[in-house]
């Protein structure tokens, strides 16, 4: 029985004479992540990560400020009936109030703009709805942080 | 031969046997021939069968004695070569690792193909997307000396004990179709490829784990799971999926800083 009457095959004889030499040698096995043009193109970089980091970082924060924030405001010193204007005015008078409120609004709306944005990833089907659904959070998102940086930099409690 | 056998005939048992085993359920199956109806049906079998077997002896049955055009896939019908899972009562299982009396069969038992992957017939979907992505993880080993080893690549038991869970995978895609971030679009690498690459990333002996951890940065990667812990209540090995996903994130971030 020959060994080499069945070359078709592709696959050499486990004993005997070999079916290839340097001059003929075996076919090449495609690469395993060979993928065609249609493939889309893959997006490393580090931003899902920070992303995914940003999130868990902002969040033990954020329990701490929120949790602050509504005890300050809700429950101590008499609870939500002395807030008003001067109240909000005499916090804003420190420097600590003032950076505590600001760390809080951009934690907050990044920390949500971002929970989001992945529910928007993961529930949108078309690519046009995921394109408007992010565009319109993305500006809202921006509108409220600088709205809210604004007003906190340029308060002036002597209004009229 | 010596061993016993039990007589077993697929008929109902003769009249006045008291304590038979056998009782009838309903399998509700799901039907799809892209050559009638572009939609599938549910479609429903009777069977005097004992609670005791598993779904795939009744799927067996209908297919051998009721309608022979019912098709699903299945080799070792051992829990082993992976290629009957399917979604029974809601739940991605193994048909053959699944017994028709944990499945409370007074109620008629679902039997579907498995989500997020396209159907080709009946309970055969096409594993492609799947299997791209597994290949997509390079689940081999590689090693930076290109020269052949003169002798074997020795590994504590320690080191070998630190990948064991996820040497477990039997590739039956219960986990990745189990998976709600998969059945969006299907761009998620799933849990499969995951548990996969984490196998070699936590070897000793290989040599890329880097890359792998490379790969699944990707958008579609490892941050894509919301630890909804599907893919560990699907899997029939009982591999701890999410944690295996977590270990390879922590690596990830543990590498960068």
């Amino acid at each position: 029985m020959s060994t080499t009457e069945s070359p078709a095959s592709g696959i050499g004889p486990v004993e005997g004479a070999s079916l290839y030499s340097a001059d003929n040698p075996a076919p090449l096995i495609e690469a395993p992540r060979a993928r065609t043009k249609k493939t889309p193109k893959s997006t490393r970089g580090n931003f899902e990560m920070v992303a995914w980091l940003f999130m868990r970082l902002s969040g033990v924060v954020l329990v701490v400020l929120v949790l602050g924030h509504l005890l300050i405001q809700l429950v101590l010193d008499g609870g939500v009936s002395k807030i008003g204007f001067a109240f909000v005015a005499g916090r804003w008078a420190s420097p600590f109030w003032q950076v505590w409120d600001l760390l809080m609004l951009w934690l907050a709306m990044l920390h949500g703009a971002n929970g989001l944005r992945t529910v928007i990833n993961d529930y949108a089907e078309r690519p046009n709805t995921r394109l408007w659904l992010k565009g319109l959070l993305y500006t809202a998102t921006v509108f409220t942080i600088l709205l809210g940086t604004l007003v906190i930099f340029t308060f002036d409690p002597n209004i009229r | 031969m010596a061993t016993p056998v039990m007589e077993k005939n697929g008929s109902a048992p003769e009249p006045g046997f008291a304590d038979s085993p056998y009782i009838t359920v309903t399998f509700r199956v799901r039907r799809f021939n892209p050559e009638v109806a572009a939609e599938a049906t549910w479609e429903d079998f009777q069977l005097e069968i004992d609670p005791k077997e598993r779904v795939l002896d009744a799927l067996h049955k209908i297919k051998w004695d009721l309608d022979g055009s019912l098709t699903f896939r299945r080799s070792c019908a051992h829990g082993i070569c992976g290629s009957d899972a399917m979604r029974i009562n809601g739940k991605n299982r193994l048909a053959c690792k699944t017994l028709i009396k944990d499945l409370s069969p007074e109620k008629p038992i679902t039997v579907e193909p498995i989500k997020g992957l396209t159907v080709l017939k009946d309970l055969v979907v096409d594993m492609e997307p799947f299997f791209q992505a597994y290949r997509d993880v390079m689940p081999f080993l590689i090693t930076k000396d290109t020269n052949e080893p003169t002798r074997e690549r020795l590994q504590t038991a320690e080191d070998r004990e630190r990948f064991d869970d996820t040497t477990k995978c039997i590739l039956c895609a219960a986990c990745t179709s189990s998976c709600p971030v998969f059945w969006n679009d299907g761009q998620y690498f799933g849990p499969a490829a995951i548990v996969n690459a984490h196998r070699f990333i936590f070897d000793s002996r290989d040599e890329a784990g880097e890359q792998r951890l490379e790969i699944l940065n990707d958008r579609d990667g490892v941050w894509r799971c919301r630890t909804t812990f599907n893919c560990t209540d699907a899997c029939p090995r009982g591999i701890e999926v999410t944690k295996a996903i977590a270990e390879v994130k922590r690596a990830l971030i543990t590498r960068r800083f």
